[in-house]
């Protein structure tokens, strides 16, 4: 063989093992979509969405309060770490270029890494044990904590792509700079920044770990915040590690809501942003 | 002597050619009054001294060109005459910017009021992309918080004096950026006339538009330099020539040469000068 | 009078300096500086949560510290009921496995990455690009299950047995074939971290500038050549940091683990037997831990858990950033 066909070979052997590395890589999601489609598929009926979980023994249930109660997890956590993470990506975008610029962006980094059970063992000391109590609060807070510094980066990286030249032509109408950026920049950058939110909740919407300990589990309907609440990954969870077959099915179903809530989140946000760029 | 000066002139008559160079002579007409004056004004961008001390006097409803090579200040002097240099991260201005006699640089001053009275308009037209057309008129007032009365007869003006009018008169909700780029850049002159500026500043207006776009901001250019104090930076020879009474020559951020915009392109006087717009460099 | 020093902080605040009035002064409504404050209080929480975390967890864990000092990160038994508490089986378990699954994630990961960047046209990229962060946002409770319904049964049934026929004879294979352990939980973090490694190597390669692997391939190199002699040396700190990003979120990731490892704080040699992680064990425990003692020693395993990461994601961001460098104040420029 010449050397420039064993060349030729060499690239056509790491190109397929590039394409085989792929393929590998999404065996996995395939296999796991597939089985939570199959598997709860056949749990899924009216009355999953609405019901409470049934006792063992009893057939039927749902998981309506665990719905509900993830909702209102998210809410509270977007009510606390929207404003402050947008409000911080725009001190970072436009004033973020000092020391503190630097070690707050190194900060947001570095907190985006910190296991999610860090943060509910962080919650419990803070919170559960002044408070006495698990609490929806307490979840709320350990979700947005961790939403926080997503949020924050995000918003970042999004009002950096506004052109300078809009705050210029702002700025040389005699707008004051902070008005510039609420009202000229922020605006701009906002579909971009509510795709951002949108994912990190997304994210959220799956987190169990931080709520372990922190919102606990309920088997009620409550949308009391200083009770503890449901929510459905953290009923997935005990449905899964139940000793109960019935459970296991009802586990399934729940994965199948939550990972259609999360792909929903994802795959509609990403056709929105898309659609958008072609307009322009 | 000198002809008289003419306040307003088409492209087909070029400006008379005055010997004196701005320096009035005792039998000269009067002179319109200052409006603009720069005094030792430098600046840096960081630790390169982008102007080296220009003192620059602009009178009152006279569009002055400031042409020179890339680099050599021209853009930096336009953003010192409404505080915008400053607004780059290492950025520095020294010396005194005198508006109607007042140094808009003194302690105390809010610069944003003083862009405000100052106009600008930028090399790519930059219209508000989330507001309407009406909006980005609008936008100057309604972000200072000024109360705007007669918001319709101030669009429709502020429009008619960007030559814009006739064109969007039926698109007012529409997003100022589905304008093609020349009615973008009017639109941007419309925003900063609606504030009813005492001078504009404009940062080579036309070098990010088709010819035909350029004839139509160049002749709004020569209509507004009749009410306006003008300042209008470009590379073009042939558009200083068009366009202005006056033109400033920068080079390596020195004032070189500031004359009548005929006197300077026929006969001028530095050698610099002549280098440049002999396309000797440049 | 001098220019301004470059190497001085660079806010946007303007500093003029005239003659007789040396002092620096702000430009800007008072309005404006207030804003400028507010929001950067709103910028330090991230700063101010990370320092708390790290505080409030040496509070929570000082007993045991106390009790055990040093000798508690090096201490073999963990048995709340004789109060004896020792992180070693917890670190090896969660070393073992997050290594087991990067071992196995990150030639893939690599795969992946080369494809997205380097050789797939744009029509495929971007989809496939999407498909491949879809992975990411699955929740990582949704793996576990999975893990457990389904990996497990098939490591216990197929695979265990198969590898302790046949590799039995290494101490890494020997026991018996139980689906639970650190086989699984390497695999179910393998398939998790896959997807982010992936995507942020594919990032850092992009980072790398088109000259370069034209360059190469002007000289007449295959696309394999461009990549391995002009993009991967370039890239390579960076792809050292999506690497250790992806070690990070390993360690840490806690449900998929505790549903698959088996959750025996034991020391074993075999990749079969079950353990358990610092992450597992606090999720399994915390909640129904009573005295303080057994609080505050998993109190103390999530103060290591947390600095290690936080070590981790420290030298992985730096990594990274050496390649595609923050355009940090340049953008204004």
């Amino acid at each position: 063989m010449d050397r420039f066909a064993k060349r030729a070979l060499v690239d056509l052997v790491m190109r397929s093992a590039c394409t085989l590395a792929t393929a590998l890589a999404l065996a996995p999601l395939v296999s796991v979509l597939a089985y939570v489609g199959a598997q709860g598929l056949g749990g899924l009926s009216w009355g999953f969405f609405t019901e409470l979980p049934a006792p063992v023994g009893e057939s039927g249930g749902g998981v309506g309060n665990a719905l509900l109660g993830s909702l209102v997890l998210l809410g509270l956590a977007g009510c606390f770490a929207i404003p402050i993470g947008v409000l911080a990506g725009v001190y970072l975008a436009e004033f973020g270029i000092g020391p503190f610029g630097r070690l707050a962006r190194f900060c947001a980094d570095v907190a985006t890494g910190v296991p999610s059970i860090i943060v509910g063992v962080f919650v419990y000391s803070l919170v559960v044990l002044s408070m006495r109590r698990f609490s929806a609060l307490a979840g709320g807070l350990a979700l947005g904590i961790l939403m926080l510094p997503t949020i924050t980066r995000t918003t970042e990286e999004i009002l950096r792509l506004v052109p300078d030249s809009l705050r210029e032509a702002g700025l040389a109408l005699g707008v004051p700079e902070r008005r510039v950026i609420l009202r000229i920049v922020v605006p701009t950058a906002a579909p971009g920044v509510a795709t951002a939110v949108t994912l990190a909740l997304a994210r959220a919407a799956g987190e169990t770990a931080p709520l372990l300990f922190t919102a606990l589990n309920s088997r009620f309907w409550s949308t009391r915040l200083d009770q503890p609440i449901g929510s459905l990954p953290v009923q997935l969870y005990s449905y899964a590690l139940s000793p109960y077959e019935p459970w296991h099915r009802q586990a399934w179903a729940t994965a199948l809501v939550l990972v259609a809530l999360v792909l929903t989140l994802n795959l509609g946000v990403r056709a929105l942003t898309a659609s958008r760029k072609e307009l322009r | 002597m000198s002809p008289p000066l003419a306040l307003s002139r088409s492209v087909s008559q070029p400006p008379p050619r005055q010997p004196d160079r701005l320096t009035p002579s005792p039998t000269a007409p009067p002179r319109p009054p200052e409006k603009l004056r720069t005094l030792g004004l430098r600046a840096w961008h960081g630790k390169t001294e982008v102007l080296k001390g220009v003192s620059l006097q602009l009178l009152e409803r006279r569009v002055t060109a400031i042409i020179g090579p890339s680099g050599c200040g021209k853009s930096t002097f336009l953003r010192c005459l409404n505080r915008l240099h400053e607004v780059v991260p290492g950025t520095r201005v020294e010396g005194k910017v005198l508006l109607g006699g007042v140094d808009i640089y003194e302690r105390g001053t809010d610069p944003a009021r003083v862009r405000g009275r100052v106009g600008m308009v930028f090399q790519k037209p930059n219209p508000f992309p989330t507001l309407s057309i009406r909006g980005n008129v609008l936008a100057g007032l309604r972000l200072q918080r000024s109360s705007v009365r007669d918001a319709d007869e101030l669009v429709e003006r502020s429009l008619r004096q960007a030559a814009l009018w006739h064109e969007v008169k039926d698109l007012l909700g529409r997003s100022g950026s589905s304008l093609s780029g020349g009615q973008q850049q009017r639109l941007c002159i419309a925003r900063a006339l609606a504030l009813r500026p005492e001078v504009l500043l404009m940062d080579e207006p036309c070098s990010a538009l088709d010819p035909i776009a350029t004839a139509h901001i160049e002749e709004l250019i020569r209509e507004l330099g009749e009410s306006y104090t003008t300042v209008v930076v470009t590379h073009n020879l042939q558009q200083a020539a068009r366009v202005s009474h006056d033109t400033a020559f920068f080079y390596l951020g020195e004032l070189i040469e500031h004359a009548e915009t005929d006197a300077l392109l026929t006969k001028p006087r530095h050698q610099k000068t002549e280098d440049y717009i002999t396309g000797r460099f440049g | 009078m001098q220019p301004l020093e470059p190497s001085k902080p660079m806010t946007r605040l303007v500093t003029r300096r005239r003659p007789g009035r040396d002092r620096p002064r702000r430009e800007g409504d008072v309005a404006d500086r207030r804003f400028r404050l507010l929001t950067a209080a709103f910028a330090s929480t991230s700063v101010v949560l990370l320092g708390a975390m790290a505080l409030q967890l040496a509070r929570a864990s000082k007993p045991a510290w106390r009790r055990f000092g040093l000798g508690f990160i090096g201490g073999q038994h963990w048995d709340p009921s004789r109060e004896l508490y020792g992180a070693l089986p917890f670190i090896v378990g969660t070393v073992a496995s997050s290594l087991l699954a990067l071992l196995l994630a990150i030639p893939v990961a690599l795969g992946v990455a080369i494809l997205l960047a380097e050789l797939a046209p744009g029509r495929l990229a971007r989809p496939l690009g999407q498909l491949v962060e879809l992975l990411a946002a699955i929740p990582s409770v949704v793996y576990g299950l999975w893990g457990l319904f389904v990996l497990v049964p098939w490591l216990r049934v197929t695979v265990q047995p198969a590898l302790v026929e046949t590799l039995g004879a290494l101490p890494l294979f020997r026991g018996t074939p139980r689906g639970f352990g650190v086989l699984a939980a390497g695999l179910v973090l393998a398939i998790m971290s896959l997807p982010s490694v992936a995507v942020v190597g594919r990032d850092v390669l992009r980072a790398v500038p088109a000259s370069h692997r034209e360059g190469a391939l002007a000289l007449g190199a295959t696309r394999w050549e461009a990549v391995r002699l002009a993009v991967l040396p370039q890239a390579r700190a960076g792809l050292v940091g999506a690497a250790l990003l992806g070690l990070g979120r390993a360690l840490g990731e806690t449900m998929a683990v505790a549903m698959v490892i088996g959750n025996r704080p034991e020391l074993s040699g075999s990749l079969l037997s079950p353990a358990s992680t610092l992450a597992s064990v606090v999720a399994n425990e915390f909640a129904e831990a009573t005295d303080s003692l057994h609080l505050a020693a998993l109190s103390a395993l999530g103060l290591v858990l947390f600095g290690v990461t936080l070590l981790l994601n420290l030298a992985a961001r730096l990594l990274v950033w050496q390649v595609g460098r923050l355009p940090d104040g340049a953008r204004r420029a």
